[in-house]
């Protein structure tokens, strides 16, 4: 969530208040923003879930894409 | 009945016998005795008419070689030192090399490549009652340190070599140094330079910049090159005032102005000029006003033998410098246009009375379809007062295809702020002159950055 608000700031943009439902596309970032998420989040927990064989489900919502790292990081 | 073409050893000898040395790191060599000597045993008859493949380690060794076969040779094949040995067959295939010259007890080129005549070259110049008969125009054929796949095979001569020599009056009193190969352009143009005016000091891959620094300066070095990342590594190494050049030099790489500010500072009394050269294009311009870039009053000049012009956002340069071609099989790909200039593949971008070089075409990094060149980056990291060097590569992305993230290293001395604070400093500093397609996702502080045995920056992604 942090990685979130950061990146927000980072970029002049202002972030919705995150929740579970809250759909990525109307959260205020830009796909800059996710990019750049994606990749502080492999930095800090060398994990990329994106680069998987397997097929993953684009995460729509917020909650989507927090369950998309857990998942991963099991 | 023409006459016989005039060599290089005709050349450096017209206004009589050379007062110049080599200097290498196992000692110095005057030039003068070339004239009764031979570091090829004397064999030089044996390669007359011949296309040869120079493929010797030491460099001191291959500038003696050079000098006794231009004018002999009817094609030199200059090998640079780390050309991959799986790409030997090809160049010797390419050039039809049919004599090598190569180091004493070495195992790779000769028969078993299906080169008839081998000379192994000697550790030192021996004496020998040597015909410096110049009977052929030698081709020239330095290979360009392509960034993937086979080098190309590059024709030159003496006079396409030679063309931005300006005066060759001998001047005793210059001694030139490069950190350059001499078997690569820019150190070529700087051998060229020394054997008609002064004295050369030879680097060596082995050798760490203190040493060659200490070497340099006891040999009373005036003039020095070398790339941008030559440079960066004497910055760094705290050894760079043991010389004291009149002239520093730059070339084969974009000069940001953060390389230049750091070499004016470190030789405050001395000219700092960046050179805008390529194997295939030949040495355009040199500015010396020490800042990046170049004058656009450059551009389209009329009444200059090198003309420049930017055509579809390249810098496109004819000039009597220019390569012939390319030998063998990609000769269709030599990059010359309809009318007769070498396209650099390097993108200009025009700023009011100036022009700025963005990188080179096939480096760009593409974020989300927005072009992002590394080196625009690079030169704003530099920039940063704590920041020696930079390397901004592509980082493959799920979301954009790819972001761009940098390594940093730090300049050397004094207490560095911490990581993450420098970090937060220098994606500051980016987002304040870049879009933010162009700022850093990731910045990455490392200890050192490769540079490649031509000098230049290895860009894993280019």
């Amino acid at each position: 969530m942090s990685q979130f608000e950061q990146v927000a700031s980072e970029q002049e943009r202002k972030l919705a208040p995150l929740s579970d439902g809250l759909k990525l596309i109307e959260c205020g970032l830009d796909s800059l923003s996710f990019a750049i998420i994606v990749a502080r989040l492999e930095d800090s927990l060398g994990i990329d879930p994106f680069s998987a064989e397997r097929a993953v489900d684009f995460p729509v919502t917020f909650g989507d894409f927090v369950r998309l790292y857990e998942g991963f990081a099991k | 009945m023409p006459s016989n073409p005039r060599s290089l050893w005709d050349s450096i000898t017209a206004a009589g016998p050379p007062a110049g040395s080599l200097y290498g790191v196992g000692g110095r060599v005057a030039l003068a005795e070339l004239a009764h000597a031979s570091i090829l045993g004397g064999r030089l008859e044996e390669l007359r008419g011949r296309s040869v493949l120079l493929t010797v380690t030491d460099q001191l060794t291959a500038a003696l070689a050079i000098a006794e076969l231009d004018g002999v040779a009817q094609r030199m094949v200059l090998s640079p030192p780390g050309l991959a040995a799986e790409h030997l067959p090809a160049v010797i295939a390419g050039a039809a090399a049919d004599a090598c010259v190569r180091d004493t007890g070495s195992s790779t080129p000769g028969r078993d490549l299906g080169i008839g005549i081998s000379v192994d070259a000697r550790a030192r110049l021996e004496p020998h009652a040597v015909r410096r008969a110049s009977t052929h125009e030698t081709e020239w054929i330095l290979l360009t340190s392509g960034t993937t796949g086979a080098p190309k095979l590059v024709q030159h001569d003496l006079a396409s070599l030679t063309a931005a020599l300006g005066d060759r009056r001998p001047a005793p009193d210059i001694v030139w140094s490069t950190m350059y190969d001499i078997r690569r352009y820019g150190g070529l143009q700087i051998y060229l330079r020394a054997l008609h005016a002064g004295s050369l000091v030879l680097s060596d891959p082995a050798e760490p910049s203190t040493g060659f620094l200490a070497r340099a300066a006891a040999a009373g070095v005036t003039h020095i090159s070398g790339t941008p990342s030559h440079w960066r590594r004497v910055l760094m190494s705290g050894a760079a005032a043991t010389i004291a050049p009149r002239y520093v030099r730059l070339s084969g790489e974009i000069a940001d102005q953060a390389v230049l500010d750091g070499l004016k500072a470190a030789y405050p009394r001395a000219t700092v000029a960046h050179v805008f050269a390529s194997t295939e294009a030949g040495v355009a311009f040199e500015v010396r006003d020490g800042r990046a870039g170049f004058p656009a009053s450059l551009l389209d000049a009329s009444g200059s033998p090198v003309q420049l012009r930017v055509v579809e956002g390249t810098l496109r340069i004819g000039s009597p410098g220019n390569a012939h071609g390319y030998l063998g099989e990609d000769a269709a790909a030599f990059p010359r246009g309809a009318d007769g200039a070498i396209d650099t593949g390097d993108r200009i971008e025009r700023r009011a009375d100036r022009c700025y070089f963005l990188g080179r075409q096939g480096g760009v990094i593409n974020v989300g379809g927005l072009k992002v060149y590394p080196e625009e980056i690079e030169a704003v990291i530099n920039s940063h007062p704590w920041v020696r060097m930079s390397r901004v590569r592509a980082r493959r992305n799920p979301i954009t295809g790819a972001v761009v993230v940098a390594d940093v290293v730090l300049a050397e001395g004094g207490a560095p702020p911490a990581p993450e604070a420098l970090e937060r400093e220098l994606l500051q500093s980016c987002r304040q002159s870049l879009a933010p397609y162009k700022v850093p996702a990731t910045i990455r502080i490392v200890r050192g950055l490769e540079v490649s045995a031509a000098g230049k920056l290895v860009r894993p992604d280019a």
